[in-house]
């Protein structure tokens, strides 16, 4: 009898919509029970949140003040205690969960498995390697916790209207001091946030500058899209960081994604594959983007995208 | 601090398209060009950054697998690294013996720092500096895009999915560096040269007494499945029609 406990992943405030996707790769495990933990200093709310998730039996809080805001040292200690309850220990393949949770199995002297793209059984399961270029089925040992990323692009969040009991836990383990917070900063964006937006909109090198990103910035907000970008813009100072799509950057499905002037490198496209429609726009007509996409179209970017801008809405 | 360590994974180079063998037992590496992995190599740069800067000692790279590693491990002394250690292996080494592995070199070497890639780009796991830094009990700083030191603390700047979070660590610790780090150096013709001179020891795996992990065993290797080539459409007018007709807009 399999019995998962998936780690929440939220800003203290609300949660992210990467557990519910976890709970519904959970889900997948036959007769699974599937309970959440939520750790925090102060997590009522979010807590209810997650009771809400269609497949949850049981959500457990762990509050203290050192758990806000999250640090892998101090949170992997926690859950390692409470894993002891469970057969499967989940998080998201998010910056958040790919931080943790390889620290939780190695205190519980288990490997982990990265990226579950699909469920085969128990202790069977399918992942990504070399970008998505090749599809491993791995096998877990069945005499020990599973502990497991979940590839968030390839679930669709569970459903919510869930009641689950919401139950405290008082976890004896030693808190580290260190390792502290210092600062998060944040793109002032009122743009979606690129992992849960169902439309995206994405610039590669050929904008030119960052001034030029603004063409992008206006086809989305026009469309209430996020902002996605390749690695080339990011690393010619273009857009922050945080929008890279692909290998190393961000794997995401949204149900519309618009590629403006990226070529399409494997691994860009590594990061796009599970998205629902793929739209590009490259004035290279052998671009390998256009492999990929659904809906192309060859030309200059900078008279296509005003263009569209002003057709759409 | 005194000494930096260096993990230098060596995979199929970043440019190959990397195929999967016909009978699903794995991915073509014959006659593949092989290199350090990237991220490695960005984690070396930073490490020879810091010695140059009068910051720490000494930096030795470090690899687990077969004989053929020793190429990389060459390359990581051609860009400054002053020694190399190999850790003998003939089978792949999964996550938690690698960091177990260097746990034992930590303990042998005494050392106050390990700089690793953030993930490799063959089995895109991102486990072992976690893994690592959980088994010494010692800070991580992961997915690093700047690090600096003040005495024995560092400040790193790590690319989270919401911005950039900066964590302030207590030293011995272990850091793991993401894309934007730094740019690594191109090796110089004189440096090969000199590299050849520099020590690189060789410590088979059974000497270092690592626990035998639990595997997850890889039963089979598929192709991806692709996406379809779509429709081309002229203009912007085609554009939005099709997007209409799939009710996108």
């Amino acid at each position: 009898m399999s019995k998962v406990l998936v780690i929440a992943e939220h800003n203290g405030e609300s949660l992210n919509a990467s557990t519910a996707k976890c709970v519904a790769c959970a889900a997948q495990i036959d007769g699974a029970d599937i309970e959440v933990v939520v750790l925090g200093a102060s997590v009522a709310g979010v807590a209810a949140e997650a009771a809400e998730i269609h497949g949850v039996g049981r959500v457990v809080t762990i509050e203290r003040e050192e758990n806000d805001p999250a640090i892998a040292a101090i949170l992997a200690p926690q859950v390692a205690a409470l894993a002891a309850d469970y057969s499967h220990v989940f998080g998201p393949s998010t910056a958040f969960g790919k931080d943790l949770m390889p620290r939780v199995a190695a205190l519980l002297g288990v490997n982990q498995i990265s990226d579950i793209m699909s469920v085969e059984g128990a202790h069977s399961f399918k992942r990504p390697i070399y970008a998505g270029n090749a599809i491993v089925s791995v096998e877990a040992p069945t005499d020990s916790t599973v502990v497991a990323t979940v590839r968030i692009a390839s679930y669709t969040a569970a459903a919510g209207g869930n009641s689950a009991g919401i139950e405290s836990a008082e976890i004896t383990a030693e808190i580290p001091t260190h390792t502290r917070f210092v600062e998060l900063q944040t793109g002032s964006s009122d743009r979606p946030d690129l992992q849960a937006a169902a439309r995206v909109v994405s610039g590669g090198r050929a904008l030119g500058s960052e001034e030029n990103f603004e063409l992008i910035y206006k086809l989305a907000d026009k469309i209430g899209a996020a902002i996605g970008s390749s690695r080339a813009a990011v690393d010619a100072g273009y857009v922050p960081p945080e929008t890279q799509v692909g290998q190393t950057g961000q794997i995401i499905a949204p149900d519309l994604y618009i590629a403006i002037g990226i070529s399409g490198a494997i691994q860009h496209i590594t990061g796009i594959k599970d998205a629902g429609t793929i739209v590009a726009i490259n004035k290279d007509e052998e671009a390998p983007i256009f492999e990929v996409s659904d809906i192309g179209l060859v030309g200059d970017l900078f008279s296509i995208v005003p263009e569209l801008t002003d057709a759409l809405g | 601090m005194e000494k930096i360590l260096v993990g230098l994974k060596r995979v199929v180079d970043y440019n190959v398209r990397v195929q999967v063998k016909s009978d699903g037992t794995g991915v073509e590496t014959d006659g593949v060009k092989m290199s350090i992995n990237p991220f490695d190599e960005i984690a070396l740069e930073e490490a020879l950054r810091i010695k140059e800067r009068g910051d720490a000692s000494e930096v030795i790279v470090i690899s687990i697998g077969s004989s053929e590693a020793q190429q990389q491990l060459r390359t990581g002394l051609a860009m400054g690294a002053d020694r190399a250690i190999l850790v003998e292996s003939s089978s792949s080494t999964d996550a938690l013996t690698v960091a177990r592995v260097f746990k034992a070199i930590i303990a042998k070497e005494n050392a106050d720092l390990v700089i690793l890639g953030k993930q490799a780009i063959d089995d895109d796991n991102s486990q072992t500096g976690q893994m690592l830094a959980a088994l010494w009990g010692r800070p991580q700083a992961t997915f690093a895009s700047e690090v600096t030191f003040a005495g024995s603390t560092a400040k790193v700047t790590r690319e989270v999915d919401s911005g950039l979070e900066t964590l302030e660590i207590d030293l011995p610790a272990v850091i793991t560096v993401d894309l934007r780090l730094n740019e690594p150096r191109y090796v110089k013709l004189p440096d090969i040269m000199k590299a050849k001179k520099k020590p690189l020891e060789t410590i088979p795996l059974a000497d270092l007494g690592v626990e035998a992990a639990p595997q997850i065993k890889e039963t089979e290797f598929k192709p991806p499945e692709g996406r379809q080539r779509g429709v081309m459409v002229n203009d912007v007018a085609g554009l939005v029609a099709a997007l209409k007709d799939k009710g996108l807009v």
